[in-house]
């Protein structure tokens, strides 16, 4: 590798790496994402490899492993170049064919190629797919086609281009006008202006800074900044390096949950390789500037994702949040000027230095500049990962994009912003997603987890499962958060256990106002959240709870029964077989009883019978 | 046992040269390892921090990483995000706890199995999931809880 002493020396590498690309050497590109990983690809890519040795091939075609595609539902993903072939769903047994018919015979493997769900119609390369089409791919650009472990890959891109600038070209004032001016805000959710918040900490006195990339994405249901730093973990380290020299930061963390190991083995090799070419350590491309970036991993704490927490635990402490102000740009880290920004935000700097501001803002609405990227995860087609100009409506999010609702039932409402979001109804359906339009809906932009339910969801349920979650993860600090969100969740669990009573709703909006007001920090202070937007949004639900003794969707156990259609059932006995509580008789060939005294409505009756006989009042 | 573990914990601690903030790093190493904390090397980890034993078990405790008992031999994660909860999780979640006999979060007195939850793996298509030692089982109902653990069953 080269140890790169000047701007000039990166130059000439770069050029160096792009001569040695032959664009029309076959390339099959694997997706190595975690989905694709779980999914097979592993065996899949030693299958590939064996099947080119066995054709003598191997040295005329590369597997190149990336990073996240996006599209998970269809995984694993192998994309033939340069053709650009886009085969979904490839098993190891389909690598021979692969390797016979399209690499040396030049012909398309149909089967494998994408097939709408809705006509069958099959498509050829990625870009005629919908889930693709629909998407405006600039911080995701290099997901999937280049190999993450490689710095070279990056660089052929045109990665390191806004650092050299960044230091020869511009000064730190202007490096941060340049932030302000494409109207870049935190992608971490909160929304406020990136460069703004390099500024006032620029301006603090004090040599010893520090800038910090919160990757500790603990949204459930959300895996966005996992899927990039899998992918793309240079872009990162790239505008880290960037911020940290605006900001006049020597030392940087980059803060990974531990449940990413795959996030966090990429990135480690990322940073090993950027030090030993010289693009972070002393001297960076010989301006001067110094700068080294550190990883820690967290320990399985959501709270640590709340900015004063997260520092606290990089200080070897346990992650308990404290008051702000002091925000942490005028006390951090060891007391010193910190930055803190999320992954997404990190990784737009390199755009927005080497394109400029005026192409960063050319996207997005007049007050959220740039595009969002939402994992659409739930009852959804097309589970993955999406980048969108902001602005877009969530019906083309969802219809488009996602492909709507699997299984031909109702859309319901889209969950949004994790445990401190809230949930869009379909009579919403056509607000655009900006981070001021979900605000007034009474959710937040989040950091992206887009969760989607549809009619077999009780949103009363769902309200519960995320007050659990944060109950579960308060730090325990202060008592509103404590003690409130256990009196919340007390009283969901009631609700949903069909032992709901009259007042029981108005103790959730009264509390949660006090939750919101008094907690400590903004996992308290948005923990309500999901209730009082299920509650805006599905009221009728909640009261069909307390005052029917009814789930409408069919979901909370106390509330429901399971019973065998003596009409369709065949005696097969496939469910007595399978209860494991033994709640289910009869003979063979004759209709079945469930008892529902016995029964603990684990719903396996439902899912095993074949002829769906088994139905949920 | 502990001994071995103990000698092991020296060779990790002497790995991290951070002082006070190594804290975090060196309890996930020994936590990787050997699946738990002792106790013994909570003390020894205090004693070559110079911090306070208190100080080091407040940050074992605190996060959800850390176990201070041993694990079992399989270990079951069922995922509990939010994409695989409204996909059927607890009910996935239910049959383990019913055919292991244990809660989540225990482990059994044989020490042969281990049941936890985590919050989001972030496989989300793959939904409802369970990793059991470390492989990936995807698309999870109750009745593949039962064929999942006869495999691992037979596998032992």
């Amino acid at each position: 590798m080269h140890r790169l002493k000047t701007p000039q020396d990166l130059e000439a590498w770069r050029k160096v790496i792009k001569q040695d690309i032959d664009p029309d050497r076959p390339r099959l590109r694997v997706c190595g994402g975690t989905g694709c990983r779980s999914l097979g690809g592993p065996q899949l890519v030693d299958a590939l490899q064996r099947a080119l040795d066995g054709a003598g091939q191997s040295g005329q075609v590369e597997v190149v492993v990336t990073g996240c595609q996006g599209f998970c539902e269809q995984g694993p993903l192998v994309t033939v170049a340069p053709e650009e072939i886009a085969y979904q769903r490839v098993s190891p047994e389909n690598a021979e064919a692969i390797i016979s018919e399209t690499i040396e015979a030049g012909r398309v493997v149909e089967e494998l190629l994408y097939a709408d769900p809705d006509n069958g119609h099959r498509s050829l390369r990625e870009s005629e797919i919908p889930f693709y089409s629909h998407q405006t791919r600039r911080v995701m650009v290099l997901n999937g086609k280049i190999d993450p472990r490689r710095v070279e890959d990056y660089l052929a891109s045109g990665g390191y281009q806004a650092l050299s600038k960044a230091l020869v070209q511009l000064e730190p004032e202007g490096i941060i006008e340049e932030v302000i001016r494409s109207g870049l805000r935190g992608r971490g959710g909160a929304g406020f202006p990136t460069g703004v918040k390099w500024k006032l900490c620029r301006r603090e006195p004090g040599d010893i800074k520090y800038v910090i990339c919160n990757a500790d994405e603990g949204d459930p249901g959300a895996f966005m900044d996992r899927s990039l730093l899998e992918a793309n973990p240079h872009s990162v380290i790239e505008g880290m390096i960037v911020g940290a020299r605006a900001i006049g930061a020597k030392e940087g963390f980059i803060y990974v949950r531990s449940e990413y190991p795959l996030a966090v083995e990429t990135l480690g090799i990322a940073l090993a390789q950027a030090r030993e070419c010289g693009l972070l350590g002393r001297d960076i491309l010989g301006s001067g500037f110094d700068f080294d970036i550190q990883l820690r991993l967290g320990a399985g704490a959501f709270v640590c994702g709340e900015e004063t927490a997260l520092m606290a635990s990089i200080e070897g402490r346990p992650g308990e949040p404290r008051p702000r102000p002091p925000y942490p740009a005028q006390s951090g880290l060891w007391g010193q000027p910190t930055n803190i920004n999320n992954v997404k935000s990190w990784a737009s700097v390199p755009l927005i230095i080497a394109n400029g501001a005026e192409w960063f803002a050319e996207v997005g609405t007049e007050s959220s500049k740039g595009t969002a990227i939402f994992s659409m995860v739930g009852k959804i087609n097309n589970t993955g990962l999406v980048e969108v100009p902001m602005g877009i409506s969530l019906r083309e999010l969802v219809f488009d994009v996602g492909g709507g609702i699997p299984g031909g039932k109702a859309f319901k409402a889209v969950q949004i912003g994790g445990p401190s979001g809230g949930c869009i109804p379909a009579k919403h359906l056509d607000t655009p997603i900006d981070y001021d339009s979900l605000t007034n809906l009474g959710a937040i932009m989040g950091s992206g987890g887009l969760v989607i339910t549809d009619e077999t969801t009780c949103m009363v349920d769902l309200a519960r499962y995320f007050m659990n979650f944060v109950q579960q993860e308060s730090c325990g600090q202060c008592l509103p958060c404590r003690w409130g969100t256990q009196v919340m969740l007390d009283t969901l669990t009631r609700i949903c256990d069909g032992q709901g009573q009259p007042g029981d709703i108005e103790t959730l909006e009264r509390l949660a106002k006090t939750v919101k007001v008094a907690s400590l920090c903004g996992l308290g202070q948005t923990a309500p959240n999901p209730v009082l937007s299920t509650l805006r949004h599905f009221r009728a639900e909640y009261e069909a709870h307390v005052y029917e003794g009814r789930c409408p969707a069919g979901v909370c156990r106390g509330l429901i029964t399971y019973e065998i259609d003596p009409e369709v059932c065949t005696g097969c006995m496939v469910c007595a077989r399978n209860c494991s509580v033994g709640a289910i008789t009869g003979e063979k060939k004759q209709p079945h009883m469930i008892d529902p005294e016995l029964c603990t409505r684990c719903g396996l009756c439902m899912q095993v019978c074949k002829f769906n006989g088994v139905t949920v009042h | 046992m502990t001994y071995s573990i103990i000698d092991d914990a020296r060779v990790i601690l002497a790995g991290h040269t951070n002082g006070e903030s190594s804290l975090l790093a060196m309890l996930e190493e020994v936590q990787g390892r050997h699946r738990y904390l002792p106790r013994d090397v909570l003390i020894l980890i205090s004693e070559r921090l110079d911090i306070p034993l208190s100080q080091v078990y407040s940050v074992a405790t605190f996060y959800n990483a850390f176990s201070l008992e041993p694990k079992g031999c399989h270990r079951f994660q069922v995922c509990t995000g939010t994409a695989c909860h409204v996909r059927g999780a607890m009910q996935v979640l239910d049959r383990l706890e019913t055919q292991l006999g244990i809660q989540a979060g225990q482990t059994s007195a044989d020490l042969e199995y281990t049941l936890e939850t985590v919050n989001c793996l972030g496989a989300c298509a793959l939904g409802p999931v369970v990793v059991a030692n470390g492989s990936y089982s995807r698309h999870m109902t109750a009745s593949q809880v039962d064929r999942l653990l006869r495999r691992i069953k037979r596998d032992a």
